[in-house]
């Protein structure tokens, strides 16, 4: 259900706000793997008509690193292009991310990370800010909905003026916070033109080295950029006792306690690298500042430094506001030194719900299975697994895995402990997860016959993030046969309740079989079943 | 003309809809408005909930502020109380009493209303019921919005009018049971506190 306003005036979830922006702008292509809090920018290019009629590419990708890639091949190709992924995902991608710093862009090319601070759905909450400043790229954080949206067109006149990828940054509260959106006039989409340098994307080290020179040559231009960006402003105010540096939604969580107005300065900020000038007039001006921004303690690092500055700063790292979590209005309201606005606590009988499997899932069927093959007679402690809806099958009552760490993990990790010895030593990967890092780990097994169980849970779908299409569909015992896997070990079976004793049966005998084993429990995610279009 | 709402609930259990249908009524007449979601690992059956804002000035914060909201509308009854810390002192809580229970150590249903009732401003619905009354359990969440609709600072015509722009496309006969659920909300907040 979508609230449409107007054709100018849309109601926009953030994420859908930076595809729609992207669209509008002129961009030629998306390229994604799908990670909350950033999944819906691509779903929101998926579902556009006027994407589909211009021929937008909008499929996912494999994973992270393909689709900076390919942004990377079509910003080449100069066109303009965009792409998503969780903060995570830039780790994935963290190889050509960076390297993209030095080729610089030709196509206007915006990478979007999103952040979760508080770890709604996540492993951490590291700050993509660090990313940006690590690859000397300038970073746009949008602090609403509608700047998300204008950043687009900036974002990619910025890219295509500088010729320099550039990072938006974005948290989980503005990615799933829906706002009213004003539309500019769409731009058509680039033509095909190569860079003028043909050798840009050579990173030869001689060609490394100039092209690294001159990107550390260009930041005094960015941060002139920064100083005076529409997006970073300083706002004037009669108190000097303090200063607030506000960044991109910390700004919204000052303002929203000063409902007549600020009386201290404030210096928001939403593009870096951070505005010297606008700073330093802070510094100059007030006694103290107090720095809000969203994520790790970025800015008031750089304020720190190691010496003592010449006035007090306040922020994450003095205690003023927590060192980690994310930021909420009440928070801000008691570092800026007002009374709490609390309610009532939440009463004892209020007990926590973790989310938990579908009814009917697959997954619990594997699970009960391989709980009898190995816990039960094994002991805990011999089961890896990797990120996804299965990942839940470590709570209670199953308490099946011993490891979730990153995409691809289980595969890898349940290698090195079988080298070690560690006897039975299993894989449990989802499908999706398994296209989009468990290949190669499952080929380093292969090489060297490695002693391990690997059960790649086939649903058909990338469940966790909301169905999205999985690249394994149907393709997991080909993959797994090209990867040198002995046809006779790579065991297909259906997870049902019906079918308990043929699983255990499975496990067991895969477990006993010295090598490489593949397991594939295979059966469609119940949420994708029940989406399927109904025939009329 | 402001008003902060939190919409509560289980993943699953589609609080969304309620939301949807404020949020078109809201924009129509030209209020601004921010609703922060949950998507993710929560809608696995997890709690969530939404954060709805509507005013007559430009809003900052996506998050509605502790203690700065005037409404709980929550469509399960436990999860009612998980956001208290949120609701001003004289805030309504308005809840549906049907229980969802995916945990093995959900509390009993009297503890849970002597909680609420502690509450000067609550209002405890049968929701499901009056939405089977209606035509269909699913309108649950519609017979919610119906309870809350005197406290929202918008004409119940207007949602009315929210109802039949948002199920429109889905037919005359799902726009009227979708109605007749918004009235039977309204009608029994009504009587609980006439
Ligand atoms: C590097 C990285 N990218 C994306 C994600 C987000 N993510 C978490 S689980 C998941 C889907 C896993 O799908 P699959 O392996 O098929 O398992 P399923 O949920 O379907 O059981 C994704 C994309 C992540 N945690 N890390």
């Amino acid at each position: 259900m979508e609230a449409k306003l107007s054709d100018k005036k849309q109601l926009l979830l953030g994420d859908e706000a930076i595809a729609q922006g992207a669209i509008d702008a002129g961009a030629s292509g998306f390229y994604a793997y799908p990670g909350t809090p950033s999944t819906e920018i691509l779903e929101y290019v998926q579902r556009s008509r006027v994407a589909q009629e211009k021929g937008i590419h909008s499929q996912w990708s494999a994973n992270e690193k393909t689709a900076v890639e390919a942004g990377l091949g079509m910003s080449y190709a100069g066109k303009r292009t965009m792409a998503c992924m969780k903060h995570v995902g830039l780790n994935v991608a963290a190889d050509s991310f960076v390297n993209s710093g030095i080729t610089g862009a030709n196509g206007g090319y915006i990478i979007v990370s999103a952040d979760d601070p508080s770890m709604h759905s996540s492993q951490n909450e590291q700050d993509s800010r660090f990313y940006g400043k690590f690859a000397f790229m300038p970073v746009l954080e949008p602090s609403s909905q509608q700047e998300a949206y204008d950043m687009c067109f900036y974002g990619f006149d910025f890219s295509e003026k500088y010729k320099i990828p550039v990072l938006m940054r974005i948290t989980t509260r503005l990615a799933h916070s829906r706002s009213g959106v004003e539309l500019k006039d769409p731009r058509e989409p680039n033509s095909i033109t190569l860079p003028e340098d043909a050798r840009q994307f050579v990173l030869l080290p001689a060609i490394s080295r100039r092209r690294y020179k001159k990107l550390l040559e260009t930041q005094s231009k960015f941060i002139e950029e920064s100083n005076n960006s529409p997006y970073n402003k300083y706002i004037e105010a009669g108190d000097k006792k303090r200063g607030i540096i506000a960044c991109g939604l910390g700004y919204n969580y000052v303002m929203e306690n000063y409902p007549d107005g600020c009386p201290h300065p404030i210096l928001k900020i939403c593009q870096y690298p951070l505005p010297d000038k606008l700073i330093k007039r802070m510094a100059e001006e007030c006694e103290e500042i107090l720095v809000v921004e969203e994520g790790m303690p970025l800015v008031e690092e750089q304020l720190r430094g190691f010496m003592n500055a010449p006035l007090t700063i306040r922020g994450r790292l003095d205690g003023t506001l927590s060192r980690d979590g994310e930021l909420n209005p009440n928070m801000v309201r008691v570092a800026l030194g007002m009374d709490s606005m609390m309610g009532d606590n939440v009463p004892d009988l209020v007990k926590s719900r973790p989310p938990a499997f579908c009814v009917g899932c697959g997954h619990i069927d594997f699970f009960k299975a391989l709980n009898e093959a190995v816990k039960d007679k094994h002991g805990d402690g011999h089961v890896f697994s990797d990120i996804g809806c299965y990942t839940l099958a470590a709570q209670p009552p199953f308490e099946s895995i011993n490891s979730c760490v990153d995409m691809g993990a289980s595969i890898t990790m349940a290698k090195g402990a079988a080298d070690a010895g560690l006897f039975p030593s299993i894989a449990v990967i989802g499908d999706s997860t398994f296209t989009h890092s468990g290949i190669t780990g499952l080929l380093d097994c292969a090489i060297e016959s490695t002693n391990i169980v690997v059960c790649i849970l086939d649903n058909s779908t990338t469940a966790m993030t909301g169905g999205q299409n999985s690249h394994a569909s149907g393709r997991v015992r080909d993959i797994c046969l090209g990867l040198g896997i002995n046809p006779e070990h790579i065991r297909e079976c259906v997870p049902l309740p019906k079918n308990h004793e043929e699983l255990v049966k499975i496990i067991n005998e895969e477990v006993a079989y010295e090598g490489v084993s593949v397991v594939v429990p295979t059966r469609e995610c119940v949420q994708t079943i029940g989406k399927k279009p109904k025939k009329q | 003309m402001k008003k902060d709402i939190i919409l509560a609930g289980v993943g699953g259990q589609g609080i969304l809809s309620i939301a949807t249908i404020i949020g078109h009524v809201a924009v129509k007449k030209n209020l601004h408005l921010k609703q922060a979601e949950v998507h993710g690992m929560s809608q696995r059956g997890g709690d969530v909930q939404s954060h709805l804002r509507i005013s007559d000035k430009p809003i900052f914060s996506d998050l509605v502020p502790h203690g700065g909201a005037d409404i709980i509308l929550s469509v399960e009854p436990m999860e009612s109380l998980r956001y208290l810390p949120w609701l001003k002192k004289e805030g309504w809580v308005i809840t549906n009493t049907s229980p969802y229970i995916n945990i093995t150590n959900y509390p009993e249903m009297d503890v849970i209303l002597g909680e609420l009732k502690k509450r000067k401003n609550h209002i405890a619905i049968p929701a499901e019921d009056l939405a089977a009354e209606a035509g269909t359990k699913r309108a649950m969440n519609i017979v919610m919005l119906g309870a809350a609709a005197q406290f929202l600072g918008i004409d119940f015509a207007e949602l009315e009018d929210g109802i039949r722009a948002v199920f429109g496309r889905k037919g005359d006969k799902i726009v009227d049971v979708n109605l007749k659920a918004l009235r039977a909300g309204r009608d029994f907040t009504d009587k609980a506190t006439a």
